[in-house]
């Protein structure tokens, strides 16, 4: 393990973040808030920690994969820690373990909150600023962000490191070096924030649309009024409920659509993706229509923003879906696990690792008639190799066992059962609500401490995709 | 540039690892997915799985973005196509390594009439990389220098020389050589020498310089400057092959050992002159019958590094006083740095070297204007041609009045047809050829050599 350039890195993370803070401060100067000073605190901590870092050159600047996954984590972890500071000294949360979810929530863009949604609302600007800009940061990807303008180490290496930090089963990169990859990564989704805040703008105050904005973009979902997105109009739920989708495609498809490659840019994964969004907005309209819950537009307009916000993982809403019957409360719960597309801001277990999973089960049963029948998978006419195929499998295993043991340990709260089972499934997938006490109307803040830990650990596994938290567990990453 | 490098074998890492370093966009392809994945996780490069040849692959590493397209896979055709279709499916200028020796006549045809940009023979290269080691075997490498007027010669400071212990300065009047001393290598380190610096056993020195001077340089320190009569080759493969056509007409007598009956049939039938010996090469007493120990120098030549490293071994220690090792697979220069060994050729990095040097060439044609690179030390000391333009400030100042960066040497200038080793007298004009020997520091322009 080379320890030196573990320090560096991290040592740059924290000056990064000092100058994310800059983002809150503006806002709190603008809006005159107090809150100012425990940004500036924070800022004095992570510059000082950050140069400290610095200080003095690794030995030796290789890493490898096993360097790679464990600065993402320790990135992730440590990012955390420190932007929760501001959110506990400014008072607005009862414990540091509190402040520490909401954070994780928004880096990792959940957008699970442990307060309810009128005491969100009375939070000073600039905390509801650094709750969304979290969301903004975290969607893309911190480390990422900071390629684009460092080569963190030399050689291919930072491949690593993008791809611990990349949602997806095959990370690959747009463009022949590192830092250009990743200029166009940042360029495609600032490009697309913009927009929907012009979108936005004519429709809400400034405030509200640049918060809105970030919290799309990186599929969060903190909502900063105390209705949520309900008290918005038509038109802004509309304009949320596309980029919702947009955001949730791989972004890699974008790169194709501004080179003129259509065909590659609707690959199988961004197809499936799309029908399933249709297929789950028209059950849930047909299931709400005819239970009379709502009237035929209006039941349109809102299964589509619930299933936009579910299954892009944002956790915006507009309906207390938690109230609609059982068959359409199932349909957003499945669409919590498949979630987004790979490469995209979003979180779940990723449409693509779907693709995989069932040709992997009809390849199976084709074997059972033909057992001597040689063939192999392919997504887009391309070979899908055995490794990837062996990491979607052992992905899900792990998945589900973190699952079982994050449930037994929260049961201990004495919740019923259905809280218990969507607010994991809310915190794992990064979504944000799930149903029950934690449903759109609810919060996590009745949790004891010890299942927000468990929460938090959930969090930041879904969004770094379980290998990296787990290898910080493991004693031989860390033995010489 | 944006660069394409279709082939992941040991040429093609080396060339996408050394492109990288030097800041181009490079995108590799090959059909093996290991091969791809071996490059992509050791270099900031994209990695494509496919075959080359194909144009829908071609598009999809971007070929009409790219500038140029490097073809090094392991066969000669299949290299030739991809420049085919690279040249019709964009304006990128394309490189092909063609190893066969049938084909080897046809590079100015292939050049000229297919459009390729360099056609490049490891194995032809190699062979002249021998040749003119066997011609000069007191160096360790030569190579040509500023178009091939001087020199750039390395070799190693045997045991009890005189010049150890003395300093650049006094060597340079002592014997009053025209020629230039441009890098040391002591044990791991590489030094720019000035003219205090002080000579130590086992220091492997480059000079620049003449042929005629280096011959009277190394004559007047005692070295064994004459060249050899007779060589012992084991190994008759391709390079052999060009061996012998290379050194045809010279007058060194050439021994070929070869196990392979119908190889020696070819060779002897080729080249008449060749005395061709039909055994196993790792039979000593063959060897030793042939005369090892009195040979002028021992070429190992074989196709496994691991058996002409232990050749060679053996060939010294029986008294050879020159041997050539042919390495082409092992990576371990530093090992095999402390053994005994005279003098290696590695087909692999000569590819590279020499692709690397046009790639560089044209690339600063068009950033800054640096007209050729050369390694002196691979990594280490490179030496950079510049043309002196017109308002360059180093013009019409003696050179000990200006002020250089530490670690720079002007190696020669060259004014019309001839060449000169500089002095501190000399005075640099516009329009002169100047050669700038640097540890790598990303020279632009003459100019930046100047504090």
């Amino acid at each position: 393990m080379n320890y030196g350039i573990i320090k560096r890195t991290l040592g740059w993370l924290l000056l990064f973040e000092t100058c994310f803070f800059c983002v809150p401060v503006i806002t709190a100067l603008v809006y005159r808030e107090k809150e100012v000073f425990d940004f500036l605190f924070t800022m004095l901590i992570t510059a000082t920690l950050g140069g400290l870092f610095l200080i003095g050159k690794p030995k030796k600047d290789r890493l490898f994969a096993k360097e790679g996954i464990v600065i993402t984590a320790l990135s992730w972890i440590l990012m955390s820690l420190f932007g929760a500071i501001p959110l506990y000294t400014s008072g607005g949360y009862p414990t540091y373990v509190d402040a520490l979810f909401e954070i994780v929530s928004g880096f990792t863009t959940t957008g699970a909150s442990v307060l309810p949604s009128d005491s969100v609302a009375a939070l000073p600007k600039c905390i509801l600023m650094w709750r969304s800009f979290t969301h903004w940061i975290g969607g893309m990807g911190v480390l990422v962000f900071i390629m684009v303008f460092l080569p963190l180490c030399g050689g291919g290496r930072n491949m690593n490191i993008m791809k611990a930090e990349s949602p997806g089963p095959s990370v690959g990169k747009l463009l022949p070096k590192m830092r250009s990859t990743a200029g166009v990564l940042y360029l495609i989704y600032t490009a697309m924030t913009l927009l929907q805040f012009v979108l936005l703008v004519f429709d809400m105050p400034v405030f509200d649309a640049i918060n809105t904005s970030f919290a799309t973009a990186g599929t969060g979902g903190f909502a900063i009024k105390a209705d949520g997105f309900a008290g918005y109009s038509s038109y802004s739920q509309i304009v949320v409920t596309v980029f919702m989708v947009l955001f949730s495609i791989n972004f890699a498809s974008y790169f194709f659509i501004l080179r003129g490659k259509f065909k590659e840019a609707l690959n199988t994964e961004v197809r499936v993706f799309l029908g399933v969004v249709v297929s789950a907005i028209t059950l849930i309209t047909v299931d709400l229509c005819i239970s009379n819950v709502l009237q035929v537009g209006d039941a349109i307009k809102h299964s589509a923003f619930s299933v936009s916000s579910v299954i892009s993982t944002t956790g915006f809403a507009t309906e207390n879906f938690d109230t609609w019957p059982a068959f359409s409360k199932t349909i957003l719960v499945l669409c919590m696990f498949i979630g987004a597309c790979a490469g995209s801001t979003g979180g779940g277990i990723k449409v693509s690792r779907f693709v995989i999973l069932f040709k992997g089960v009809r390849h199976e049963t084709q074997r059972m008639l033909h057992p001597k029948r040689i063939k192999k998978i392919t997504m887009d006419g391309k070979v899908v190799e055995h490794e990837v195929v062996r990491g979607v499998n052992n992905y899900l295993i792990a998945f589900v066992a973190i699952f079982v043991v994050s449930l037994l340990l929260i049961s201990l709260d004495g919740k019923d059962l259905v809280t218990n089972f969507t607010a994991i499934t809310a915190t794992i997938n990064n979504i944000g609500p799930g149903l029950g006490a934690v449903g759109p109307a609810g919060h996590f803040g009745d949790f004891s401490i010890l299942s927000k830990i468990v929460f938090i650990f959930d969090m930041l596994i879904g969004r770094l995709e379980i290998f990296p938290m787990l290898l910080l567990f493991m004693p031989a990453t860390w033995r010489k | 540039m944006n660069i394409i490098i279709i082939g992941c074998g040991r040429v093609g890492r080396t060339l996408a690892q050394k492109l990288n370093e030097d800041g181009n966009a490079v995108t590799v392809i090959d059909s093996n997915a290991d091969n791809v994945n071996r490059v992509t996780s050791r270099c900031d490069v994209m990695g494509i799985v496919g075959n080359g040849a194909t144009h829908t692959v071609q598009r999809e590493a971007g070929i009409e973005t790219a500038d140029l397209m490097i073809a090094v896979t392991g066969s000669d055709e299949l290299n030739l196509l991809c420049c085919l279709v690279a040249k019709k499916e964009s304006e990128c200028q394309t490189i092909a390594r063609v190893k066969n020796p049938e084909y080897s006549g046809d590079a100015p045809y292939l050049k000229d009439e297919l459009g390729l940009a360099m056609v490049i023979n490891p194995e032809y290269a190699s062979a002249e990389e021998i040749a003119r080691v066997l011609r000069f075997p007191f160096a360790l490498k030569i190579e040509p220098f500023a178009k091939g007027k001087v020199e750039l010669i390395k070799f190693k400071l045997p045991k009890g020389n005189e010049i150890i212990g003395m300093s650049v300065k006094e060597v340079i009047s002592k014997y009053n050589s025209d020629l230039l001393i441009c890098a040391i290598e002591r044990e791991e380190e590489s030094y720019i020498p000035n003219g205090d610096f002080v000579f130590e056993e086992k220091d492997v020195v480059s000079i620049v310089a003449t042929p005629k001077n280096a011959y009277e340089f190394f004559a007047n320190i005692k070295c064994k400057g004459h060249s050899i009569k007779n060589a012992l080759i084991v190994g008759g493969g391709v390079v052999t092959h060009y061996l012998c056509e290379i050194l045809e007409k010279s007058h060194i007598a050439l021994t070929v050992v070869e196990k392979d009956l119908k190889r020696c049939e070819e060779l002897s039938t080729l080249w008449s002159k060749v005395k061709v010996i039909h055994g196993d090469g790792t039979d000593h007493d063959l060897l030793l019958e042939e005369g090892v120990e009195k040979c002028g120098a021992f070429v190992a030549l074989s196709d496994s590094d691991e058996e002409n490293v232990l050749l060679s071994l053996f060939a010294k220690g029986e008294g050879c006083e020159k041997t050539v090792t042919k390495v082409n697979r092992i990576d371990y220069d530093n090992v095999l740095a402390q053994l005994e060994l005279d003098a290696s050729v590695c087909p692999r990095i000569i590819t590279s070297d020499t692709i690397l040097r046009y790639v560089r060439a044209t690339e600063n044609a068009v950033g800054s204007n640096v007209e050729t690179l050369y390694n002196i030390i691979p990594g280490q000391i490179e030496a950079a041609e510049f043309i002196v333009r017109e308002n360059s400030p180093i013009i019409g100042t003696p050179l000990y009045k200006l002020k250089f960066k530490k670690d720079v040497l002007i190696g020669s200038i060259t004014r019309g047809k001839e060449t000169l080793i500089p002095r501190g007298n000399d005075i640099i004009q516009a329009g002169d050829a100047v050669v700038v020997i640097s540890k790598r520091i990303g020279l632009y322009d003459i100019a930046d050599i100047l504090k």
